[in-house]
């Protein structure tokens, strides 16, 4: 029997309708508490008429002003040690055929799968002892090991992108191979690299469980909602804090839309 | 001076070598190091005398929810992965041929890989607690009285579905990304072919189109297994210790009970559980590449 094509195609829209609705209703229902008023959120009304920025406020008072800054700080200092760590790494790895090479990739693959909760306890007895516990550089260090074999698979895969011959006819033109990697390479692998930074910031921005054993006064923006939102019984506060939280990523996702799919099949591996 | 720099700048191996020795060494000082000190924290008391006691503690104190953890991680896993595989699958299917707007919905359906757990978590309580959106849907509906009750200790399965919803939610952008990105690779000839000589959808899709998925289907499922060994934030978020996960007791016994050689115990388990099947993962990772 066969079904006749309009029906297929009916069921198509419908079913993707559907996945579409699954993923954005309950973002957008919660970036409308986040911004409801107390006496509508806690009404029968399904949805507010009037919005208000007074939850935001409260939550940015009781510390999430001072966590949000913390957070981008470990973020970007994340991004800064593992480019500078990994980034020659990844371009040896997409260059140079050496006896080892799969063995290293490999291995880097392997701590990749090791859970960073494994290294926690350890880092933050070392911390202690180093007088680095609380502290937001501890924190980056830390999110540095987590991001870096991420950092150098995906340098390794931009820079393997770029095609050899270009660098060739640099150093023809008499360019020193370091100067062919700086004014060659490294302009043509940018975009690609800059996608990559803002997911390593995201990793960074994203990541709780560290953080919340790492710090305990200087506490990111995801330790303190972890540790502290849930102290306030107003739920759309907390509501204002799962919207900070998913604020950068979404702004990743505006910025980074061409390298979305290749990255992040890379990045789960 | 100057020829030994030209030897090394000439010798492909070095100059590799050279370039990968921050990142080696990085990854042995932070990862390395600190999982074989996990062993020496958990099992080796002040006195440097080998100790069975935190294990003890894990097996037997009342204050251990050992046994819940192991079981409610294991339960999460078994019904997480599953579902947001089969989804992600017939999203991607859905999905192979171009048609207009399939960018954007593909753009969609991965937003929820950028959100954090802690997020996730919130986001999902704002829809299911008392005064959340699905409840007052029912109520305005009609279909209900009174609002569910998804929290709280009487209401562990409703808490255990809404962590289910949540995880399914957040988790299955990761397979579907991995299995959209292994579709983008599948030989679009083949199945034209298929369609010419008259195969059917069905026939099209058993014998071609998920063979040839089956690689980033394995990969996909074995990350996700693995990741899903370490959930934590969703669950805290939405249960707190009430329904206690691996992860969850590793944290607990940092932050409240201060036993790290506990957290230790805990955090080997995870490794080990993982270990197993990253070793799974790599050796079908071998056979992908071989093909």
């Amino acid at each position: 029997m066969r079904v006749p094509s309009w029906a297929g195609e009916l069921a198509r829209y419908a079913f993707l309708s559907l996945l579409v609705a699954w993923v954005l209703v309950p973002l957008a229902i919660a970036t409308i508490y986040a911004f409801t008023p107390l006496e509508v959120y806690y009404s029968d009304a399904i949805l507010p008429n009037s919005l208000t920025a007074e939850h935001l406020r409260t939550l940015w008072v009781l510390g999430a002003g001072e966590a949000f800054v913390r957070s981008v700080f470990v973020g970007v200092l994340t991004v800064f040690l593992s480019f500078l760590i990994g980034l020659p790494g990844g371009y040896a790895l997409s260059r140079y055929v050496f006896p080892g090479r799969d063995a290293i990739k490999l291995g880097i693959i392997a701590t990749r799968m090791f859970p960073i909760i494994v290294i926690s306890v350890s880092l933050l007895k070392t911390f202690f002892a180093l007088g680095l516990n609380d502290t937001l550089i501890g924190l980056a260090l830390a999110h540095t090991a987590m991001a870096l074999p991420f950092v150098v698979l995906i340098t390794g895969s931009i820079f393997g992108g770029i095609p050899r011959d270009v660098e060739e006819a640099g150093l023809v033109f008499g360019l020193s191979s370091i100067g062919v990697f700086l004014r060659v390479t490294l302009p043509l692998a940018a975009p690609g690299l800059a996608a990559a930074g803002l997911f390593t910031f995201l990793l960074s921005w994203n990541e709780v469980f560290m953080a919340s054993v790492l710090t305990l006064t200087n506490r990111t923006l995801p330790a303190f909602i972890l540790v502290s939102a849930f102290a306030t019984p107003t739920e759309p506060i907390r509501f204002a804090a799962a919207f900070l939280m998913i604020l950068p990523a979404l702004l990743f996702m505006l910025f980074a839309r061409r390298y979305l799919v290749t990255m992040w099949a890379m990045a789960a591996r | 001076m100057g020829s030994i720099l030209y030897r090394i700048s000439g010798n492909p191996t070095a100059k590799a070598l050279i370039l990968l020795s921050p990142t080696i060494i990085y990854l042995a000082v932070f990862i390395a190091y600190p999982i074989v000190d996990s062993f020496r924290i958990a099992f080796m008391s002040e006195d440097g005398t080998i100790t069975l006691e935190s294990l003890d503690f894990l097996l037997s104190s009342p204050l251990s929810e050992f046994w819940d953890a192991l079981r409610y991680t294991f339960l999460l896993a078994a019904l997480v992965v599953p579902v947001e595989t089969a989804l992600a699958l017939v999203a991607v299917i859905v999905l192979f041929k171009r048609f207009r707007g399939r960018d954007a919905v593909v753009y969609i359906l991965a937003i929820p890989l950028a959100l954090s757990d802690v997020a996730a978590g919130l986001i999902w309580y704002a829809m299911l607690t008392g005064k959340g959106f699905l409840n007052k849907l029912l109520i305005d509906l009609g279909l209900i009285d009174t609002p569910i009750q998804f929290f709280g200790y009487a209401n562990k399965e409703l808490t255990l579905l809404a962590i289910f919803l949540a995880e399914v939610w957040r988790s299955s952008a990761i397979v579907f990304i991995i299995l959209f990105a292994g579709a983008q690779l599948i030989n679009k000839e083949v199945l034209e072919a298929a369609e010419v000589f008259g195969a059917s959808f069905y026939v099209r899709l058993r014998h071609i189109l998920i063979p040839m998925l089956k690689p980033s289907l394995q990969a996909a499922l074995i990350i996700r297994t693995l990741f899903a060994f370490q959930v934590f934030a969703v669950v805290w978020i939405l249960a707190g210790r009430d329904i206690p996960v691996l992860a969850g007791e590793a944290y607990y016994s940092i932050t409240e009970l201060h036993r790290y050689d506990v957290a230790a115990v805990y955090a080997i388990i995870i490794a080990v559980i993982s270990a197993l099947l990253g070793l799974v993962y790599i050796r079908l990772f071998r056979e992908t590449l071989r093909r």
